[in-house]
C-alpha cells in the first residue's frame, strides 16, 4: 500500500467519523485546507519532473476529488440528520378544534330565505317585486279594497292605530300587503305583475297567531289575464317553492272584499308524527286565498274594469316557512333564540337560485 | 252555522249521500268545517236485553249478566253499573268496538276471572249525556238488535260550515238547499208560505222615533196571538235545536230559534201581559241599561237602537231581547217581532257591547228583506200549530225596501274573468235555480237580484255564482305568458342592498334575527323615537307601544335574552324597517347588528387559539363598513369621523357619513347608561347604518371595465413613526401623508399605535408604513428621499405631529 492509499483511508475515514459540520469542517481542513495534507501534496507537483508529475498528477488530484466528493456527500448526510432531528422537536396537535368560520357560524333567518325562494321562483315568470311603507291609511288598507264601513277589520281589536290627526284621520298598521296592490296600480300603468312582500300586523296573540307577521301578495293587471292563469301560476309556484313534482291543489271558492269571485286554495298534503309532506297524502291544507280583482278596486285604483281585469292572492310567508321547513310553532320566528336561529336558519352563502334547486 | 241532515231534507229532496254533499258544499264555497255523523260513531252500539244479572262471584260491586244481543247466543258480560239488573233493557257493545266516552276499542276480557264478552253502556261512554253513574236504561218495547243510535233518532249527522260573511242567505237552512239545488244535489222544496188572517187589529202599536238622525230601523211588523199555551217544545223541535247546540227554552222562544236558522229570520216575541203600553223603536238614551236575556246588565248610549215601551227598554234591536218582556212558560199573549235593521249598526253596538246572538250574526250580514212579512206569517203559522191562540192583524211601522238590482250580463264576461266556457242554458239555468231572474236572448242577459242576495251587485259577482256553481275545476290552468320584456333585474336598488347585507352580516358570523316592529317607549326615546305620531293608540302590549327608530334596541333586548339564557356571546343583525316619522317617506331600511361579551367576528367565545378578548368598537366598525361595501357604497367616498348619538360611548364611537349632510350610520360601545336603563348587560357593541341613505350609481352604459392598469416598476416602501397628541386621529396622519405626493403614493396602512413608557402621558406614537408606486421610471435614493421629507413636513403640519427619535 503506498502512501497515498494509507492517506486516502485515513482521511475518508475521519469524513465517515464526523458526527457534525464542524467535525466535518476540521477534516476538511485538514485535508483540503492550505495547510491541509492534500494541499501539501498538491504542492510537491510544482518541484517535480515532468515524468514524476505525469505520473503522481492523476493519482493526487484523483485523491483531492475523491476527498472533495466524500465531504460534499457527509455534508449532505449531516445536514439532512440534522433537519430530521429538529424535525423530531416540531410538532402540533392537529387535533385541536378550529375556531368556526364566520361564515360557517352566521345565519340567515327562514323568513329572509323563504323571500328570496318566492322571488327566484316569480322572477322567472316575469314578476317585480314591489313594496309599500307598514303605516298605512285607512283609504289605502281598506276603503280602496272595497271594504264596507263597519266592516270588523276596521275595528281596534284587529287593527293597530295610530292617535287621531286634527282632521279626524288615522294612520294604521297595514293589515295585509294589499295596499301595495293599490299603490302599484296607482303609481304604474297596465300590464302590472307584481309580487309585495312584507311585514304586516293585526292585534293578534296567541299560539298560532302574532302581532306582526309576514305576507307576499301578487298582483297581475292586463285586458286578458283570468282564473285560469290564476290557477296555473299558483300550481306552478306551489311546485317550484315545494320542490316537488306534482302538488294536488283544491280551489274553493270564498270571500274577500276585494276579489271577486275569491277563492282559497288548499293543497294535498300527508301529516306525520309531526312532519308534513306535499304531493302525497289525503289530507287538505288551506295556504291561500285569491281570486280576480274586484271591479271597485280597480275603478279605485283608477283602471277602467270593462277594459283592464286582473288578478290577485296573498299567503303567509311565514306559515308556508313552517310549512316546508317544519317549525312547529310561529311565535319562535320573532324571539331571536340563538339555538331556534342557528338550527332552522340558513347559511349565508346557501343563496336560493331555480338553477341550483331552492333549498340547494 | 250548523244544521242536521234531516233538517236540510226539509228543503231538498235528495237521495246524494252525505259524504257527496259534504264535498259539493265545500266546492260551491260553502265551506264544510266538520261532519258529526253520531250514526256512524255509534253503528255498533245495539239495543240488548239483560236476561239476568247475578253476583260476582269475586267482586262486591260487580255484576255478571247474560245478555241477549239478538244475534246468536246470549253472551256473557262483566258489569259495574249500579242500575244493571235483571230483565232491563240497555245499550250493548260488543269486543272490537270503539268507546267514544273512553277513546278505546273493547277487546273480550277476563275481570276477577270472569270473561266478559262486550260491555252495557253508559251515556258518557257514547259521548250523548255526561251520565256516568249507570248504564244506559232503555223502555221495554226497545226493539232487541236493533241499532241504537238510528232507534234514539241520533244518527243524523250534524253539519257545520264556516259561513263567508258575504252569503247571509245561507244562514239559514233554506238558502243551503237553494245552492245545493242549483249544484245538482236534489229538488228544493220552496212552498209559497201563506199569510194567517188576523181577527182582530193588533191592540199594541209602534212607532219608529229617531228625531233628526238617521233610522236604524227601516221596517217593524208586529202581531199578537192571544191564548197561547206555551210548554216544552214536541221531541222533533227540542231534537233539532239540540243537535246544532242550542237549549230548548219553550215553543215560543224555540219557535223563534227554529225560523232564525231555517229561514236566517230572526225574530223576537214579547210576552204581551208585561209590555207596558205601545212599542218606540228609537235610540237607547244615556245612562238607559238593559237585563238581557244572556243574564248581562248592558249599559247604553246613544249610538244603539233599542224597543222601548212605556217603562223603559225592552230590547235590544236586532240583538238581544230583554229578561223583563221574555216569554215564559205561563205566557198566553205573545207579540212576534219581525224587524229589519241597520246592518252597519247592528255590528258596531254588538261589538261594542260584546255580546255575540244568532240574531246579530243574521243582521250584520244583511237579512232578506222582503221575508220581514212572511218571516212573521211563518211563525204565526208555527204559534198556531204548536201552541194555538188567535192571531191579530200585522201592523208595520216604516216600510220594507225593496232594492230592485238589475245587471246587463254579456255571456262572454264569464270566459273573459274566468275563462270558462259554459252553454248559456247551463248559465241560465244555473242563475234561475239560484233565484235570479233571468231575461233577454242574444249575447246580453239581463239578470234580476233576488231580495236575499245583497252580495251581488254586478256582472263579476254573477260570474262568482257561475264559476262556483259551475265548478272551480272546470276552469283549465292556462299557462301564463311571461311576456316579451327583457331578463332584466327585478329588484329595486333598495331591496337589492337589503338582501346583499343580509348576506354579508351573515358571512361575517352574525345571525340574522326577525325583532318586533314596535318597541318599549323607554327604548324608543333612548333611540331617538317616541315622537308622538309613532306611538300605537292600541298596543298589544305596554313594551311594544312605539314604531321603532333604530333596530338596536330590539338586538340588544334579544342579545340579552339569550346570555341570560346561558348563551352570553351572541352576535344579531337584522335588516329591515326603522321609523322616522308616519309618511311613507319617513320609513328606512335599516342594517344593525349588536355584538355581545366574546362574540368577535373570528371566533365567538373562549379558544385555545387566542386570548379572550370581549368586542370592542372596532368590532362594531367592521361590521358596519362590510355591510356597507357590500350594499354598494362608495367606499372610498366614506368617511368616518369621531362620536355618535347619545346611546353610544361617547369616546368609543364613531359616524359615517359622505359629509356632514349625509350621515349614513353610527356604531361603537352602547353607553353605560343606555346599558343601565335597559337592563342590559355589556360589553355590547353595535351599529347601524340605513340603506337608503347610500347614493344610488349612475347606471352605466356598459358592464365592461375600463383596462387594468400595472406598472412595470417596483414598489416601495418607507415607514415612519410619529409622536402626535393623543386627540390626534390616526385618520389625519394617514390622510396627511397621503396627500404629500398623491399621485406617487398608492398607499399609507397604520401598522403600530403605541402610549406608555417611553412617551409623554398626553401623546401617543403612530406608525405608518406609506408605499411608492412609481409608473414612468424607477425612484432614486434621492427622490424617495425628498418625498419623505415631504411627508413628514405634511404630517408635522397638519397634526403637529414629529418624527419619532
Amino acid at each position: 500500500m503506498t502512501d497515498l492509499d494509507t492517506l486516502e483511508q485515513d482521511i475518508l475515514a475521519a469524513v465517515t467519523a464526523a458526527t457534525d459540520e464542524a467535525a466535518l469542517e476540521q477534516v476538511r481542513v485538514a485535508a483540503l485546507g492550505k495547510k491541509g495534507s492534500v494541499s501539501a501534496l498538491l504542492a510537491t507537483l510544482g518541484k517535480m519532473t515532468p515524468e514524476e508529475r505525469r505520473e503522481q498528477g492523476p493519482l493526487i488530484n484523483g485523491l483531492k476529488d475523491r476527498v472533495g466528493t466524500a465531504l460534499a456527500a457527509r455534508r449532505q448526510t449531516l445536514k439532512d440528520l440534522a433537519l430530521d432531528e429538529r424535525l423530531n422537536t416540531e410538532t402540533v396537535d392537529v387535533t385541536l378544534p378550529l375556531p368556526e368560520s364566520p361564515a360557517e357560524r352566521g345565519r340567515i333567518h327562514p323568513i329572509s330565505q323563504v323571500i328570496d325562494e318566492l322571488t327566484a321562483i316569480f322572477a322567472d315568470m316575469g314578476f317585480a317585486v314591489a313594496e309599500g311603507p307598514d303605516i298605512e291609511t285607512d283609504d289605502y288598507n281598506f276603503t280602496r279594497l272595497n271594504f264596507p264601513e263597519g266592516h270588523a277589520a276596521r275595528d281596534m281589536h284587529d287593527t293597530f292605530f295610530f292617535p287621531e290627526k286634527p282632521d279626524g284621520s288615522s294612520m294604521l298598521l297595514r293589515t295585509h300587503t294589499s295596499p301595495v296592490q293599490v299603490r302599484t296600480m296607482l303609481s304604474q300603468a297596465p300590464p302590472i305583475r307584481v309580487i309585495c312582500p312584507g311585514r304586516t300586523y293585526r292585534c293578534d296573540s296567541d299560539q298560532t297567531h302574532t302581532p306582526m307577521f309576514h305576507q307576499v301578495e301578487g298582483l297581475v293587471i292586463d285586458k286578458g289575464s283570468h282564473l285560469g292563469h290564476l290557477k296555473w301560476i299558483l300550481a306552478e309556484f306551489c311546485k317550484a317553492f315545494f320542490e316537488v313534482d306534482d302538488v294536488k291543489m283544491r280551489f274553493r271558492p270564498s270571500f274577500f272584499p276585494f276579489t271577486e269571485p275569491s277563492l282559497e286554495v288548499d293543497i294535498q298534503c300527508r301529516r306525520d308524527k309531526g312532519e308534513i309532506r306535499f304531493g302525497e297524502g289525503e289530507d287538505w291544507l288551506e295556504i291561500l286565498g285569491c281570486g280576480m280583482v274586484h271591479p271597485n278596486v280597480l275603478r279605485n285604483c283608477g283602471l277602467d274594469p270593462e277594459e283592464y281585469q286582473g288578478f290577485a292572492w296573498g299567503l303567509g310567508i311565514d306559515r308556508i316557512a313552517m310549512l316546508k321547513y317544519g317549525m312547529p310553532d310561529l311565535r319562535a320566528f320573532f324571539e331571536a333564540d340563538m339555538r331556534w336561529l342557528s338550527y332552522y336558519g340558513f347559511r349565508p352563502l346557501d343563496f336560493p337560485t331555480l338553477a341550483g334547486g331552492l333549498s340547494g | 252555522m250548523k244544521f242536521t241532515l234531516s233538517w236540510l231534507k226539509k228543503h231538498l229532496d235528495t237521495d246524494e249521500p252525505l259524504d257527496v254533499l259534504v264535498d259539493k258544499l265545500t266546492m260551491i264555497g260553502l265551506e264544510v268545517e266538520s261532519v258529526e255523523d253520531r250514526g256512524k260513531a255509534l253503528a255498533s252500539f245495539t239495543i240488548a236485553h239483560v236476561i239476568s244479572a247475578e253476583q260476582h262471584p269475586n267482586a262486591d260491586r260487580l255484576r255478571v249478566c247474560m245478555v241477549e244481543t239478538g244475534t246468536g247466543a246470549p253472551v256473557q258480560v262483566v258489569c259495574g253499573a249500579p242500575n244493571a239488573r235483571t230483565g232491563m233493557k240497555g245499550v250493548f257493545s260488543p269486543p272490537g268496538t270503539f268507546i267514544p266516552g273512553k277513546a278505546m276499542t273493547l277487546s273480550v276480557g277476563t275481570i276477577r276471572g270472569v270473561e266478559s264478552h262486550g260491555m252495557l253502556c253508559s251515556g258518557a261512554e257514547l259521548q250523548i249525556s255526561e251520565d256516568h253513574e249507570g248504564i244506559i236504561e232503555l223502555p221495554e218495547d226497545a226493539p232487541v238488535g236493533a241499532r241504537y243510535a238510528e232507534w234514539a233518532k241520533l244518527d243524523d249527522p250534524v253539519i257545520e260550515i264556516g259561513l263567508t260573511p258575504n252569503r247571509p242567505d245561507c244562514a239559514g237552512v233554506h238558502g243551503i238547499a237553494r245552492d245545493l239545488f242549483a249544484a245538482d244535489m236534489g229538488t228544493f222544496k220552496d212552498p209559497a208560505i201563506k199569510p194567517v188572517k188576523g181577527g182582530f187589529p193588533c191592540p199594541v202599536s209602534v212607532k219608529l222615533d229617531f228625531g233628526d238622525t238617521p233610522s236604524l230601523c227601516p221596517a217593524f211588523a208586529l202581531r199578537l196571538v192571544r191564548g197561547v199555551r206555551n210548554g216544552p217544545s214536541p221531541d222533533w223541535l227540542q231534537r233539532e235545536l239540540m243537535a246544532i247546540g242550542l237549549r230548548p227554552i219553550n215553543r215560543l222562544v224555540d219557535i223563534t230559534n227554529f225560523i232564525t236558522f231555517d229561514r236566517a229570520r230572526p225574530l223576537h216575541v214579547f210576552d204581551a201581559a208585561k209590555v207596558r203600553g205601545n212599542l218606540t223603536v228609537r235610540r237607547a238614551r244615556d245612562g238607559e241599561t238593559l237585563l238581557a236575556l244572556d243574564g248581562k246588565t248592558y249599559a247604553l248610549d246613544p249610538t244603539m237602537c233599542v224597543i222601548a215601551d212605556d217603562e223603559g227598554v225592552e230590547s235590544l234591536a236586532g240583538i238581544m231581547g230583554g229578561e223583563t218582556t221574555g216569554c215564559s212558560e205561563t205566557t198566553t199573549d205573545v207579540l212576534i217581532e219581525s224587524a229589519l235593521w241597520d246592518d252597519i249598526n247592528i255590528a258596531l253596538t254588538g261589538r261594542k257591547l260584546g255580546v255575540s246572538s244568532d240574531a246579530r250574526y243574521r243582521f250584520e250580514r244583511g237579512v232578506d228583506p222582503a221575508f220581514t212579512v212572511p218571516g212573521l206569517e211563518l211563525a204565526t203559522r208555527m204559534v198556531l200549530d204548536l201552541c194555538g191562540g188567535k192571531p191579530s192583524d200585522i201592523v208595520v211601522a216604516g216600510e220594507v225596501p225593496s232594492p230592485d238590482r238589475m245587471i246587463d250580463f254579456p255571456l262572454d264576461m264569464l270566459s273573459r274573468l274566468a275563462g270558462l266556457n259554459a252553454r248559456p242554458t247551463e248559465v241560465k239555468r244555473v242563475l234561475m235555480r239560484l233565484g235570479f231572474h233571468v231575461t233577454g236572448q242574444g249575447k246580453t242577459l239581463k239578470v234580476a237580484v233576488p231580495s236575499w242576495r245583497p252580495d251581488v251587485h254586478g256582472k263579476a259577482d254573477l260570474v262568482e255564482e257561475l264559476v262556483r256553481i259551475l265548478g272551480v275545476d272546470r276552469v283549465p290552468l292556462t299557462p301564463f305568458e311571461r311576456g316579451d320584456s327583457g331578463r332584466k333585474a327585478v329588484l329595486t336598488p333598495i331591496q337589492q342592498r337589503t338582501r346583499k347585507a343580509k348576506r354579508a352580516l351573515a358571512a361575517r358570523g352574525l345571525t340574522e334575527a326577525v325583532t318586533w316592529s314596535f318597541v318599549a317607549r323607554k327604548e324608543a326615546e333612548l333611540f331617538g323615537g317616541g315622537a308622538p305620531e309613532l306611538v300605537l293608540a292600541n298596543p298589544i302590549a305596554a313594551e311594544l307601544s312605539d314604531m321603532r327608530p333604530s333596530l338596536v334596541p330590539g338586538l340588544a333586548a334579544a342579545a340579552q335574552r339569550n346570555a341570560d339564557r346561558g348563551f352570553p356571546d351572541v352576535a344579531l343583525f337584522e335588516v329591515g324597517q326603522v321609523f322616522k316619522g308616519d309618511r311613507p317617506e319617513d320609513q328606512l331600511i335599516a342594517a344593525g347588528g349588536v355584538r355581545r361579551a366574546l362574540a368577535r367576528p373570528f371566533g365567538a367565545g373562549r379558544h385555545w387559539s387566542s386570548n379572550a378578548k370581549s368586542v370592542d368598537a372596532f368590532d362594531a366598525k367592521a361590521d358596519a363598513l362590510a355591510v356597507l361595501a357590500a350594499a354598494g357604497a362608495p367606499v372610498l367616498a366614506l368617511q368616518v369621523v369621531s362620536g355618535g348619538p347619545a346611546w353610544l360611548h361617547p369616546g368609543r364611537s364613531g359616524t359615517i357619513q359622505i359629509g356632514p349632510q349625509n350621515v349614513i350610520g353610527h356604531f361603537g360601545e352602547v353607553h353605560p347608561r343606555t346599558l343601565d336603563a335597559l337592563d342590559l348587560e355589556g360589553p355590547l357593541v353595535a351599529f347601524e347604518v340605513i340603506l337608503d341613505r347610500i347614493p344610488e350609481h349612475r347606471a352605466k352604459a356598459t358592464r365592461a371595465k375600463p383596462p387594468l392598469e400595472l406598472s412595470p416598476f417596483q414598489p416601495v416602501t418607507r415607514d415612519f413613526a410619529f409622536i402626535v397628541d393623543r386627540a390626534v386621529n390616526a385618520n389625519d396622519v394617514v390622510h396627511a401623508a397621503h396627500r404629500a405626493e398623491h399621485k406617487l403614493i398608492a398607499g399609507v396602512d397604520v401598522f403600530d399605535v403605541y402610549e406608555g413608557t417611553g412617551i409623554d402621558p398626553d401623546k401617543k406614537s403612530i406608525a405608518i408604513a406609506v408605499t411608492l408606486q412609481p409608473r414612468e421610471k424607477t425612484l432614486t435614493d434621492e427622490e424617495i428621499e425628498a418625498v419623505a421629507q415631504k411627508i413628514i413636513a405634511e404630517v408635522s403640519k397638519r397634526t403637529g405631529g414629529t418624527l419619532r427619535g
